[in-house]
């Protein structure tokens, strides 16, 4: 425990930097939890409706890519912000 | 670690920045991000010069892309979206499918292999284009403060909850819109590029290793079929830039009541 102390304060830098990389991490897998449950949720019921009337799969593509763009949003801004985040 | 592996990851600097290769220090200097993007809008102005030069009544080769193209974003963008009254859109939103297409398909062009929407300026210009033209046409239409009006106060909210739903609607409507719009595409395009690139890296560096070498058929097999996948990315986010562009213009002209 002692030495880890000690390696820590000698290798203060490193640690920031292991944890800048750490915090990158888990927000961009934080961010990516929520949409992925959407993006299922979206396809699935899109491919329900497919299935259930073929006539409307055009118009329920679109939708669905619509559905998907707005979900998937969420997903992108953690992209991004895991690539802000600097030690 | 990465002694270990031996496997140095170039950092992200050097994947998405290029050196100025005129005009030096000043705003004007030219790189490649500069050079694609001037290129994309001269492969959109030029396929559909040369679509159109010598049009015929049953279309062939280059005109027959044109036309069947043109016919996806009328049926499956407008009409979808807009309706019928939005045809006076279909030239902007035709040449900005393309432009993003051509821009995103640089990715996997091989030496190029670069999209020039993986830096942010290029996506920010556009969303910010697609944000001026949705304001400018609901003024047009519905007026300033009717546009206002009909943009921040969705119909059928209780009065107590007005002053909540008005700040929400209004964030999400002229801040959030162009920026989601911004980041999706440059997020995307980004995204892509990283994992070519890491894979890439990923297969030079087993190539030299002695051992290591036979996991290098699955690392290439798993490359080519990104660089296929990639392919419909690009081909993705321009058509959901294009039909975002026409949601935006179609709350504009036809407000929900």
């Amino acid at each position: 425990m002692f030495d880890l102390l000690v390696f820590a304060q000698q290798e203060a830098g490193e640690l920031a930097e292991g944890l800048t990389a750490v915090g990158r991490g888990i927000v961009y897998g934080g961010a990516a939890i929520g949409p992925g449950i959407g993006i299922g949720l979206v396809v699935g019921n899109a491919i329900t409706a497919m299935a259930r009337q073929p006539e409307a799969a055009g118009m329920v593509r679109t939708t669905m890519f619509l559905g998907i763009a707005f979900t998937e949003a969420l997903a992108l801004f953690g992209f991004v912000l895991a690539f802000i985040i600097s030690g | 670690m990465s002694a270990l592996l031996g496997l140095e990851f170039p950092p992200i600097s050097h994947v998405i920045e290029w050196p100025e290769l005129a005009f030096k220090g000043t705003p004007f200097a030219i790189n490649k991000a500069t050079i694609l993007f001037c290129v994309s809008t001269l492969l959109t102005l030029g396929f559909f010069l040369l679509a159109g030069r010598k049009a015929k009544l049953v279309p062939v080769g280059m005109q027959n892309i044109a036309e069947s193209s043109v016919d996806f974003i009328r049926n499956g963008v407008i009409m979808q979206t807009i309706g019928p009254d939005g045809m006076r859109y279909l030239p902007f939103l035709t040449a900005m499918f393309f432009f993003i297409f051509f821009i995103n398909i640089f990715e996997i062009v091989p030496f190029i292999q670069f999209p020039a929407t993986s830096r942010f300026a290029v996506p920010a210009f556009l969303a910010i284009l697609v944000w001026l033209i949705f304001n400018v046409v609901g003024v047009a239409k519905q007026g300033f403060f009717g546009y206002l009006k009909n943009s921040v106060i969705p119909p059928g909210v209780p009065k107590f909850l007005l002053p909540l739903v008005m700040l929400i609607e209004f964030v999400s409507v002229f801040l959030v819109r162009p920026f989601s719009l911004a980041v999706r595409l440059f997020a995307n395009m980004l995204a892509g590029h990283l994992i070519l690139v890491t894979f890439s890296v990923l297969c030079a560096a087993l190539f030299v290793k002695q051992l290591a070498v036979v996991i290098l058929p699955f690392s290439f097999a798993l490359l080519v079929g990104l660089t296929g996948f990639e392919i419909l990315v690009a081909f993705l986010q321009a058509f959901i830039f294009t039909i975002l562009t026409a949601v935006y213009i179609g709350s504009s002209m036809h407000p929900e009541h």
